[in-house]
């Protein structure tokens, strides 16, 4: 019998990557989130089990608020819903003065259930059903009207109230940015934005106190933000000018980035991604060089990702070891693309929970579904990780625990690590009884 | 002769002195390596990697100048041999 043959190879061993310490690897090493050892959250509430960090949330939201108030007199946050919206996750955004944005039926139920009044929401979104927004109007919402049948809608509405409608307009516009986003609100350089004034103006049951954008998602260019706020003042002088109306806020919408790292960007987060400061520095100074003196409208930030990305943290757990034709290393593990949504776009952090022993070599990360889709990441590049080997994936904390999906297994708790470094559940692990729960089997089938 | 000054482990570690440089190489190249600084020539050596492995002596002898190739890249060959 033969011996199995390999291709004779021979690989260059980076030393002092390797060995040094201080290096990079041992820095993919997490034993705790903010003082709770990964290993007693794992056992305690199970694998997978996404955490979040109280202190990292309030911290975030300080800083970032301090930051653009310390550019900018009159600054208000917006806390965006549709990025996390666990209901503990919106309260420490409230408490710290955040008001809701958002974009649904749902969402607006969320936040006046959760107790925010109102006027206290900024309602956004293509599709606002007549009776939500007839809501709105009455707990006195700040509505940015996106189509000109909304327009119709609030109208209507207005009819029926018998009063003036105050609304914001959302804009489109060229920021030199690609993609754009050019399918909210109304186009500014077609023209289009003031042929809906003058439409609304005509009708003389709606009155424009705000305008609004949103150029896009993870946006990497904070002059775009600059060009968007110019754009914004200058249209409302225009509105102001033509016709009477005072506008009262301008809503540079979301789309600040966190240090999360994009496919297709080579350089790491900490390179590619510009400080929030810079970001802070060209609004205000569009915003300052073009208003009046003593004349501030508010400036409402929609801030979701870069709030709440960085402190949201999975664990989850190896559950099976491969190896790949290719001759890879691949794991599979208790947690995938249900739970990781934002996998498809980002490559995570990946921390062990304890030194590892042995050479890195890239590996493939597997989620536990049936589904070729499913990776967590194609090449991560980690020791040779024993089965039970739990891993720590980060940031995790924007749009996952809204996009996750309930497919082909349950989805895991949620818990908040507090300020004073207690874990505690903000969302229970699901159940069979919860997903069969709606189910209906009719007669001839029993 | 380059080869002669690296230090070769039972387990496929090459040290390079002269650089610092460290290497792996799995159990085909060592047994390369190893019968390189014995001397012999790259037919021999095909001729053994075919008793050992099966593979025919041709297989054999590109995949050993393929090796070579990626030594050379590392600066660790550079006779013309054979």
């Amino acid at each position: 019998m033969k011996r199995p043959y390999q291709k004779p190879t021979i690989l260059k061993l980076q030393v002092g990557f390797l060995r040094e310490k201080k290096s990079s690897l041992s820095r993919m090493v997490r034993q705790e989130i903010d003082g709770v050892p990964v290993a007693e959250l794992a056992e305690k509430f199970g694998s997978p089990l996404f955490v979040f960090s109280e202190k990292r949330l309030r911290e975030q939201f300080r800083y970032l608020k301090r930051l653009f108030e310390g550019h900018y007199p009159r600054v208000e946050f917006s806390w965006s819903y549709k990025t996390n919206y666990l209901d503990a996750i919106c309260r420490i955004f409230h408490q710290e003065g955040a008001t809701a944005e958002v974009v649904s039926n749902f969402e607006y139920e969320k936040a006046r259930r959760l107790g925010v009044p109102g006027d206290q929401i900024v309602f956004n979104g293509p599709y606002k059903p007549k009776e939500i927004l007839r809501q709105a109007v009455l707990e006195g919402a700040r509505i940015n009207v996106d189509s000109l049948d909304e327009i119709l809608d609030l109208e209507e509405i207005a009819r029926e109230t018998g009063e003036k409608l105050r609304i914001g307009l959302r804009v489109n516009m060229d920021t030199g940015i690609y993609p754009r986003w050019d399918r909210f609100g109304f186009n500014l350089e077609s023209g289009e934005v003031l042929n809906v004034a003058r439409r609304i103006a005509a009708g003389g049951r709606l009155e424009v106190v705000g305008l609004h954008c949103h150029q896009g998602t993870f946006i990497l260019e904070p002059e775009a933000y600059g060009r968007a706020a110019e754009k914004l003042v200058d249209l409302s002088q225009k509105l102001e000018n033509d016709f009477g109306w005072t506008i009262e806020y301008l809503d540079l919408g979301g789309g600040f980035p966190s240090r999360n790292r994009l496919k297709g960007l080579y350089l790491p987060p900490e390179v590619a991604v510009p400080p929030l400061s810079e970001y802070a520095e060209k609004i205000a100074r569009a915003l300052l060089t073009r208003l009046p003196a003593g004349d501030y409208p508010l400036l409402i930030l929609e801030t979701g990702r870069a709030l709440v990305d960085e402190a949201g943290f999975l664990i989850t757990t190896v559950r099976a070891l491969k190896r790949l034709p290719d001759g890879r290393r691949a794991y599979i593990l208790d947690a995938g693309v249900n739970l990781l949504f934002t996998a498809f776009w980002y490559h995570f952090r990946v921390e062990v929970e304890r030194e590892i022993p042995g050479p890195p070599e890239p590996c493939v990360l597997y989620g536990p579904l049936c589904m070729n889709i499913d990776v967590v990441e194609e090449s991560a590049l980690l020791p040779p990780l024993a089965r039970g080997t739990r891993l720590v994936l980060s940031p995790v904390g924007a749009y996952n625990v809204t996009q996750w999906m309930q497919f082909i297994t349950y989805r895991p708790r949620v818990v908040l690590v507090t300020e004073n470094g207690n874990a505690e559940v903000i969302r229970e692990a699901e159940t069979l009884e919860d997903i069969v729960r709606r189910e209906k089997i009719p007669e001839h089938l029993k | 002769m380059k080869l002669k000054r690296l230090a070769i482990s039972e387990e496929g570690f090459v040290f390079d002195p002269e650089t610092g440089n460290s290497y792996t190489v799995n159990e085909t190249g060592l047994l390369i390596l190893k019968k390189l600084r014995e001397g012999l020539s790259l037919e021999e050596i095909a001729e053994i990697m075919n008793e050992e492995y099966g593979i025919s002596r041709e297989e054999a002898l590109r995949d050993i100048q393929d090796f070579l190739e990626a030594m050379a890249r590392f600066g660790l060959w550079e006779e013309k041999y054979g």
